[in-house]
């Protein structure tokens, strides 16, 4: 059996959580097996994950706010009912706090961010980016449980089956010893590890000010927006749209770069975007070499241009 | 208050990546080795700052061969009061949480810090295991962090913001952008660290469940292609039909 815990911030099933059962369903499918989908305290409509292949959806009541350690437990009990021999979660923040506990739990080998589906014919092989996007590593799992994270944005959802009833799983609950005091989240936006399309800017913004055209771009693309490190460290931007090595490491379909030199530092936190636009007035940035995409100019003279370009562009289809 | 801080050392951000032995084994050759940014930056600085507002101990642990010693010696430059080394190549992130483990139930921690993750294999993996082992609270990517008595109040980056948590010591947390700022050691820190104690101590028994099988570099990226600054329908146009993105 594949277990797949899903993380519900809020209450809410995210991509995320489509893609882990996606991932599960297609390595269950592999192990000639089914994929059971676990949701923790209250989640509304969690049947939805029969659609990307649950066989069952499972929902242990009464661990709303998260703690890594009790949620570990939860996982490591229900994983050793269903007899699980693998288990996947997503590579967010839930996850990076719960792969090491519940793999320690299950005495299982562990890998985190993968970004394949399991090779099963020699061993169980995953692939997962090392040296911070500069190489891939492929993994040999030798024992027989196996927990994995998966990397977001990489196993697109796929429909394959109808919503499920939600059954209550009988566990013991720990009581949480991390308090949860708030949340504060941006609203209404994708939040960055999740967003598709992603516009950042930099320093050739030269002002907070001038963020308006960036904004716009944003808006009409329905694209989420990031920073480089300078602007967030001056405060010119909030430090959670600060994508790079020490930011938010990001996977999305679209990066527009603007204004970026493109240090490695940044690069390293943006180089698993699958298309990169970069516009810099400096030719000799070194971003031009990691874009698919470049364009030499003035960002306060093409930018406006290309958010005309899309308008017309959405309009016309 | 006993603080232990994990760190790593790791080839530096601007290492050419390169394999040996059948693409089974990095090629060490030329490259330069830094302690892991996110253990010296944030977590061990973290640290120096509780013990000096606080009192108490800041103890450095690193799991690897007598290489590690200069990384080792640089946190002690750095303020740390004494060090651990394990003494082994290294192994997987579970090989290394067990060993990790095995001295923090001696030392009997009050807090254990790790960087968000290591910049060579991004695992992010040990901190909860560790925890896990120790029995202790965990809080991942920790961005902020107040102390009052026994209890911290810790900001953690989660998608889209950050959740404020409550927790009582002994706890473990992983050290992100924002926890501390950077120190740079200074002559009298690196003429201490010479006399500071770095115990070297055998490791324990562990057998790997994960290894890996090979390593490959990424398909050389395709070559930027340029788009006039005055044509904007054509970027639009090659992001909707050649990228498909939009």
């Amino acid at each position: 059996m594949v277990l797949v815990y899903t993380s519900s911030p809020e209450g809410q099933l995210k991509k995320s959580a489509f893609e882990a059962v996606t991932f599960g369903h297609k390595t269950a499918q592999q192990l000639g097996t089914e994929v059971v989908a676990l949701t923790i305290g209250n989640v509304n409509n969690a049947g939805v994950l029969g659609q990307y292949g649950a066989a069952k959806v499972l929902n242990v009541a009464g661990a709303d706010s998260f703690d890594s350690g009790s949620h570990a437990a939860i996982i490591a009990q229900v994983a050793n009912q269903i007899g699980a021999n693998v288990v996947v979660m997503p590579d967010d923040s839930t996850g990076k706090s719960l792969l090491g506990r519940v793999a320690v739990r299950l005495d299982a080998g562990s890998v985190s961010s993968v970004k394949s589906v399991p090779d099963t014919g020699a061993g169980f092989v995953v692939q997962k980016n090392v040296f911070s996007g500069k190489a891939i590593a492929a993994y040999n799992i030798s024992s027989d449980k196996k927990v994995l994270s998966i990397a977001g944005n990489t196993f697109p959802p796929e429909v394959v089956g109808a919503d499920v009833a939600v059954e209550a799983a009988s566990v013991d609950v720990p009581a949480n010893r991390v308090r949860v005091k708030e949340v504060n989240t941006v609203k209404g936006t994708v939040p960055l590890p999740e967003a598709e399309l992603v516009v950042s800017a930099g320093r050739g913004m030269k002002d907070p000010g001038n963020w308006g055209i960036i904004d716009e771009l944003a808006e009409i693309l329905g694209a989420t927006t990031a920073c480089s490190r300078p602007v967030a460290d001056v405060g010119w931007r909030p430090h959670h749209e600060h994508v790079g090595q020490t930011g938010v490491a990001i996977r999305p379909n679209l990066y527009i770069a603007i204004g970026i030199s493109g240090a490695i530092q940044h690069l390293a936190g943006v180089n698993q975007s699958k298309t990169i636009v970069v516009i810099n007035k400096d030719p000799e940035a070194p971003f031009f070499k990691a874009a698919d995409y470049g364009i030499v100019g003035d960002l306060f003279d093409v930018v406006p241009r290309l958010n005309e370009a899309i308008k017309k562009f959405k309009a016309a289809n | 208050m006993k603080l232990l801080v994990c760190v790593s050392k790791t080839p530096d951000t601007t290492t050419k990546i390169s394999f040996t032995d059948n693409d089974t084994a990095l090629n060490t050759q030329g490259v330069q080795y830094i302690m892991n940014p996110y253990d010296e930056w944030y977590a061990l600085v973290r640290a120096l700052e509780l013990k000096e507002a606080a009192g108490g101990t800041v103890t450095i642990i690193n799991v690897g061969p007598a290489d590690n010693d200069t990384v080792i010696r640089k946190g002690l430059a750095i303020g740390a009061d004494d060090a651990i080394r394990i003494d082994t190549a290294g192994g997987s992130a579970y090989f290394v949480a067990r060993q990790i483990a095995e001295q923090a139930k001696v030392g009997a921690y009050d807090m254990v810090f790790f960087g968000k993750e290591t910049i060579d294999y991004n695992g992010s993996q040990i901190g909860a295991m560790v925890a896990e082992m120790l029995e202790m609270p965990f809080i991942s990517y920790a961005t902020k962090m107040d102390m009052n008595g026994n209890t911290a109040t810790i900001a953690r980056d989660i998608e889209g913001g950050q959740e404020i948590v409550e927790v009582d010591t002994p706890f473990a947390l992983s050290a992100a952008k924002g926890l501390a700022e950077q120190r740079i050691p200074n002559m009298r820190g690196i003429m201490m660290a010479k006399r500071k104690p770095l115990n070297v101590v055998a490791p324990i028994e562990v057998s790997d469940k994960v290894s890996v099988a090979s390593y490959t570099l990424p398909p050389a990226k395709q070559d930027c292609r340029y788009i006039d600054a005055e044509n904007m329908d054509e970027l639009v146009n090659l992001l909707h039909s050649e990228a498909k993105v939009i």
